[in-house]
């Protein structure tokens, strides 16, 4: 772990890029420093998996996942403090290059996961598709703490409309 | 992509926290309107109105344009449609997992350049 020789200079961070693509659609876009068959050993791998799955600002630790990485297999991601989970199946997985999975928990809701990973020279490209069910599913979607940043502004904008309405003349 | 951080909502909350800035805001989402129209319909030097203007335009709230010798004044980019906020929140949700994979991409480059070495020897 601690074995860093020679001189390594500390990687450019990447840039994230998000796309809604279509009303059921959204692309998630980065480029990892890394070969594909690293990055793909990061998220087919629980205990890789587990390091980077949950931001410290979502406000939740990953309690289990359990992963059996192969087609038909399933998996299943269980979260303190609430004991929600995030389960599914794996539809295909083809080492270092593309895996699909389906998302269940939200019943008829569910939506399709596809990553695609890309060797770029000692980097990789990775594409990540996700396909809901409907327009509102995808609206609906939930980013975890990152929501409450947005409620504030919402609460700000609202608080803007009535502090105008109350002023205004 | 517009950037949110707290100095920005302290920004904001100070620049609310005046009636006649939030008369300004709520003059502007009818219509954009120069600083003398402001300063008139406030009954304010112009000087008094500019610097009303400039705290909401530091806070984001109002931009302004110079035409001439105008100075036009509207509401600023800080109310984001849905949309683009919507994405953002989705963006920085990824950027975050994305960064702490990064660390652990790095890590298993380390740990293969570490027995790798092992392996030659």
């Amino acid at each position: 772990m601690d074995a860093r020789s020679e001189s390594e200079t500390t990687p450019m961070k990447n840039r994230t890029t998000v796309e809604r693509t279509s009303e059921r659609e959204l692309v998630v876009t980065r480029t990892f420093n890394g070969p594909a068959r690293i990055v793909f050993e990061a998220w087919t791998t629980p205990e890789l998996f587990r390091q980077w799955w949950l931001p410290k600002s979502v406000g939740m630790v990953l309690r289990s996942c359990e992963m059996d990485v192969r087609a038909g297999g399933q998996y299943r991601l269980a979260f303190e403090p609430d004991g929600m989970a995030f389960f599914g199946t794996y539809l295909e997985v083809t080492p270092h290059s593309r895996l699909v999975w389906t998302n269940e928990e939200g019943g008829e809701d569910g939506s399709v996961t596809t990553v695609t990973f890309e060797d770029k020279g000692d980097k990789t490209l990775l594409v990540l598709h996700e396909l809901y069910s409907s327009k509102e599913a995808l609206d609906a979607a939930g980013t975890g703490a990152a929501d409450a940043t947005v409620e504030t502004f919402a609460q700000l904008d609202e608080l803007l409309l009535t502090l105008g309405a109350s002023t205004g003349r | 992509m517009v950037q949110y951080s707290g100095s920005g909502l302290d920004a904001s909350f100070a620049a609310l926290s005046d009636a006649t800035r939030r008369g300004v805001l709520e003059q502007l989402r009818r219509a954009d309107a120069s600083i003398t129209d402001l300063a008139d319909k406030f009954q304010m030097t112009l000087t008094g109105m500019k610097k009303h203007v400039d705290v909401l335009e530091q806070a984001g709230l109002v931009m302004t344009e110079k035409v001439g010798r105008v100075r036009t004044c509207k509401l600023g980019l800080r109310r984001l449609d849905e949309e683009a906020a919507w994405i953002e929140r989705h963006r920085q949700l990824w950027d975050a997992r994305f960064d702490a994979l990064d660390e652990v991409v790095e890590q298993l480059k380390r740990k293969e350049k570490v027995d790798g070495r092992k392996k030659r020897k």
